[in-house]
């Protein structure tokens, strides 16, 4: 904590130490005391200490990745032989039998099309309900919207029973379309909470101006109201996106069917299976290709990403 | 005009409100329905059995073995998680070497940090069970061989096959998937917090653990609280790092049963729906007393600035 480092010791604050005696009325700290000191000695030890620190858990969080990429391009042998060594041969043939065989690219066309869909919906449906909710006075307003915020607070395991008896009653199990209306009916609850205080906020001058100029409420809210709401759009789009592209207990529950699977419960009953049949490569390079689409796109728009992530929990 | 209104409203909230409800509200009141009826989830007869399924649920031992894991994750998970977010964001930002001008100063790269710390928040906790499952396997797993290799063999532990470990190796996959989270939620609150305050503080003689204590902590006070609950939400589902992780699931000896899986397999292994609703109703009334009491100790006075 405090390091009485002699001044001598530290060129930047000899001269800084006559200051405070300039003003007589000043103070006198005890020598080695004065801020700049502290700061400066106290800073160096600090900051060896915080880049161990935080190189150590940088590692932590890297490793494990570094060490399934360097497994899915090794042979089912060296994985066992020597799980640390280098792959003596790069086997993308891994990569290859993954996306083919097992499935994994068959999985992830599935995921391309339930997120796509369901990213559409989801932010249609719900920036209509926030900007009623937002923007107009009506009776049961309120209940309205405090029935789509409790939403997020309820533990979903409590809906998944009766939920899968309602799909059931409804023939929407095991089907692309009932997966769809149930993401998107799950991503409403965060979506109208953020999107109704991000239309607050935007000023309503514009949008009765268009209503003046003759503009219906429709054409009001997709040519005036939605392209002015753009950056809330995108943080909790890319919400919706990650929060949808990496639903597990969902699909598990609701969509069994081996040729609907969605790619993280299709890798989990891929690692579930394999592991008998000892294709360990082809089950590392699965878990590869599933983690790098999402760790490329979060590489190139990291800053919006963390902001869309981290937006909601800020307000 | 007014006509026009209503109808605009509807038609805008019609979509919406039906979906919800059809696929979130309805079956969360049918749970609680369901939570006193002897229903198999099989077969669509039915009969009221009053508060039968609690009673049975009071008495269940491995009900509450869960309880006690839930318990253990909601008390361990949240304190590490938002404990190591605060103290890396509190070095990303204030623990640099002062620089001219500058009496805190973040350490230099924190935004490489913090890009690779946010890795496995964006990756599905399916794949990072699966990654960790791996990562802890006894004979060819990443920790067992790095151990083995720098000469610690002495270390090396069954993990996840050893029911006094499997639970906090869980607790460990948790808190890693979560931490770059909240170091990049705490560090966006405390690059907010205006520097005049630390180095007011500095001037005054506090030192850094000071100056985190009596500043940084106050006023970040409440990111920090609706953290806990999120991280509260998180520990007590634990549903997919117990399903996918552990053997059985549920690990050895029912070492790693919480509340969650429970209720997933009463329906879909056992065929006794009606009671795995019961195990879920239990399960809300915990998450809104962790809620509760959250707010409530969490309820500090509100400073502006």
């Amino acid at each position: 904590m405090t390091s009485h480092a002699e001044p001598s010791e530290l060129p930047g604050v000899t001269k800084e130490d006559e200051a405070p005696a300039a003003g007589p009325a000043a103070k006198q700290p005890p020598p080695g005391f004065t801020p700049e000191g502290r700061i400066g000695s106290e800073g160096k030890v600090l900051n060896v200490f915080s880049h161990g620190i935080l190189v150590v858990w940088g590692l932590l969080v890297t490793l494990p990745l570094l060490w399934a990429v360097m497994s899915s391009l090794k042979t089912d042998k060296q994985i066992f032989t020597s799980p640390w060594g280098l792959p003596s041969a790069l086997h993308f043939d891994n990569w290859t039998r993954a996306w083919s065989k097992s499935n994994i690219g068959d999985f992830f066309l599935n995921t391309i099309l339930v997120v796509g869909c369901s990213l559409i919906g989801t932010m249609l449906l719900g920036s209509m309900a926030a900007y009623i909710l937002a923007r107009f006075e009506f009776p049961g307003k309120r209940f309205i919207y405090f029935m789509f915020v409790g939403g997020m607070s309820f533990p979903i395991i409590l809906a998944l029973v009766p939920l899968f008896f309602v799909m059931k009653n409804m023939s929407l199990l095991n089907t692309f379309h009932g997966l769809i209306l149930v993401y998107i009916a799950y991503s409403l609850p965060f979506t109208v909470f953020f999107l109704t205080s991000f239309f607050k906020t935007l000023p309503s001058s514009v949008a009765e101006a268009a209503l003046i100029d003759g503009a219906s409420h429709t054409r009001t809210f997709f040519q005036v109201m939605l392209p002015m709401a753009k950056p809330g759009l995108i943080s909790v789009g890319i919400f919706n996106f990650l929060g949808q592209w990496n639903q597990y207990m969902l699909p598990t529950v609701l969509n069994t069917d081996e040729d609907k699977r969605v790619l993280t419960q299709g890798l989990v009953q891929l690692a579930a299976s394999q592991q008998y049949k000892g294709d360990w490569s082809a089950l590392f390079a699965g878990l590869v290709l599933a983690m790098l689409p999402v760790l490329a796109v979060y590489i190139l728009f990291q800053r919006q990403v963390q902001a869309g992530l981290t937006a909601g929990a800020l307000k | 005009m007014q006509h026009g209104k209503y109808r605009f409203i509807a038609g805008f909230l019609a979509l919406p409100v039906i979906l919800y409800a059809v696929f979130v509200i309805s079956p969360f009141v049918q749970a609680i329905y369901y939570s006193f009826t002897d229903w198999t989830g099989l077969s669509s007869d039915f009969t009221m059995v009053g508060f039968k399924n609690y009673n049975w649920l009071l008495h269940d031992d491995l009900f509450w073995k869960a309880v006690g894991h839930n318990v253990v994750l909601l008390l361990v998970v949240p304190l590490v998680t938002l404990g190591l977010g605060l103290f890396f964001a509190f070095m990303l930002n204030v623990g640099g070497r002062g620089r001219k001008n500058a009496a805190v100063s973040g350490v230099r790269g924190s935004s490489l940090y913090k890009v690779i710390y946010f890795f496995p928040q964006v990756l599905s906790i399916a794949i990072v069970a699966l990654l960790f499952q791996f990562t802890y396997n006894p004979r060819n797993g990443a920790i067992n061989s790095f151990l083995d290799g720098v000469g610690l063999d002495s270390l090396q532990q069954q993990w996840l096959a050893d029911p006094k470990l499997a639970l906090w190796c869980l607790m460990a996959v948790m808190v890693w998937s979560n931490v770059g989270f909240y170091v990049v939620l705490f560090s966006a609150g405390m690059s907010s917090i205006p520097r005049d305050f630390y180095e007011a503080a500095l001037l005054d003689g506090a030192n850094r653990i000071k100056t985190f204590f009596k500043i940084t902590l106050p006023l970040l006070w409440d990111t920090v609280q609706t953290g806990w609950i999120y991280m509260g939400i998180i520990a007590l589902d634990a549903f997919a790092v117990v399903q996918i992780m552990t053997v059985g699931p549920g690990g050895p000896a029912d070492s790693t049963q919480v509340m969650g899986y429970y209720v997933y397999t009463k329906t879909f292994h056992d065929g006794q729906a009606g009671r795995a609703t019961t195990i879920g109703v239990a399960m809300l009334i915990v998450t809104l007393i962790f809620a509760v009491i959250v707010t409530r100790l969490g309820r500090r006075e509100r400073l502006e600035y």
